[in-house]
């Protein structure tokens, strides 16, 4: 008995060690979006860019699919990214939601004038706050979302040529 | 009269400077246990990037609605994951973690018990 005891306790704290050694390499140590994606969007509410209306969830019902890309004037990649949304807008017909983030209106409309408008409606987020509420923590970022508001996926920095081939593939499953 | 008004004045003065206090408090506490997601090893509290400042503005919000600070990071936690708080909460996958240091300590104890009561006999 005295002899079992003494080579659990020796064989406890090495079990102890790589046990606990497993669960760290386990554990994610950096942003994921596999929290959100199957999850519904959380309501929001923005002014649009216009400044004519509001921009909510009925905003985008009637759309099959649709595609919520956070943008703004000063991000460089945003620049590089739009021709991929035009791209996206004009040969998938997605319908892009477009939310400018902690930007000047006359700068986004300004960077619309110049680059091109792949956005059927624009809101602004003005703080960022609206944002949070989509996981995003820098732009741009996209969220695909489904008719019931359920995200499919998203897409962090540029949208790219890969990336338009899988969301071709999503809307044309 | 004079020296009432003084007195009354004084002691709003001070109650509403414990109470800004604690407030502060309460949004440093909070800010300290969020990662700021991308910095390199900082927290929302040390970080002026555009993110820890999105976050900060969050939290205030949250805290002026009445939320309590485990609402405001279960909110953080299903937008970001787990990673965003550097404290993480007790769940299944962690269980292990945050109860081995008492068995550990019940365990020690009882074969500390069990080698003084053999010794005796």
């Amino acid at each position: 008995m005295n002899r079992i005891l003494k080579y659990i306790s020796i064989l406890s704290l090495p079990i102890f060690i790589l046990l606990i050694f497993f669960l760290a390499l386990e554990r994610e140590n950096q942003y994921t979006t596999k929290n959100l994606v199957g999850k519904k969007i959380q309501d929001f509410e923005l002014k649009s860019l216009n400044q004519e209306n509001f921009i909510n969830q009925e905003s985008l019902i009637g759309n099959n699919y649709t595609l919520i890309n956070f943008w703004a004037s000063w991000c460089a990649p945003c620049r590089e990214e739009n021709s991929a949304l035009i791209k996206i807008k004009n040969q998938l017909g997605l319908k892009i939601l477009g939310i400018n983030f902690k930007d000047k209106k006359n700068h986004a409309k300004n960077f619309l004038k110049d680059y091109g408008n792949p956005y059927y409606t624009i809101g602004i987020d003005k703080d960022g706050t609206t944002s949070v509420n989509f996981g995003v923590f820098g732009i741009p970022e996209s969220i695909l979302i489904d008719k019931n508001f359920i995200i499919l996926k998203k897409f962090i920095g540029p949208i790219e040529e890969e990336d338009f081939m899988e969301i071709k593939n999503i809307i044309n499953k | 009269m004079k020296n009432f008004l003084l007195q009354l004045f004084f002691l709003l003065f001070v109650n509403n400077a414990l109470l800004c206090m604690e407030k502060n408090d309460q949004e440093l506490k909070i800010f300290k246990n969020l990662r700021c997601l991308i910095c390199q090893g900082q927290s929302v509290a040390d970080s002026n990037s555009d993110f820890a400042q999105t976050i900060k503005l969050v939290v205030k919000d949250k805290l002026k609605d009445g939320k309590s600070e485990n609402e405001i990071y279960d909110f953080l936690v299903s937008k970001y994951g787990e990673w965003i708080v550097y404290k993480p909460q007790m769940n299944k996958t962690n269980f292990i973690l945050w109860a081995s240091p008492y068995l550990i300590l019940i365990s020690g104890l009882i074969l500390f018990f069990y080698l003084m009561r053999k010794r005796h006999k």
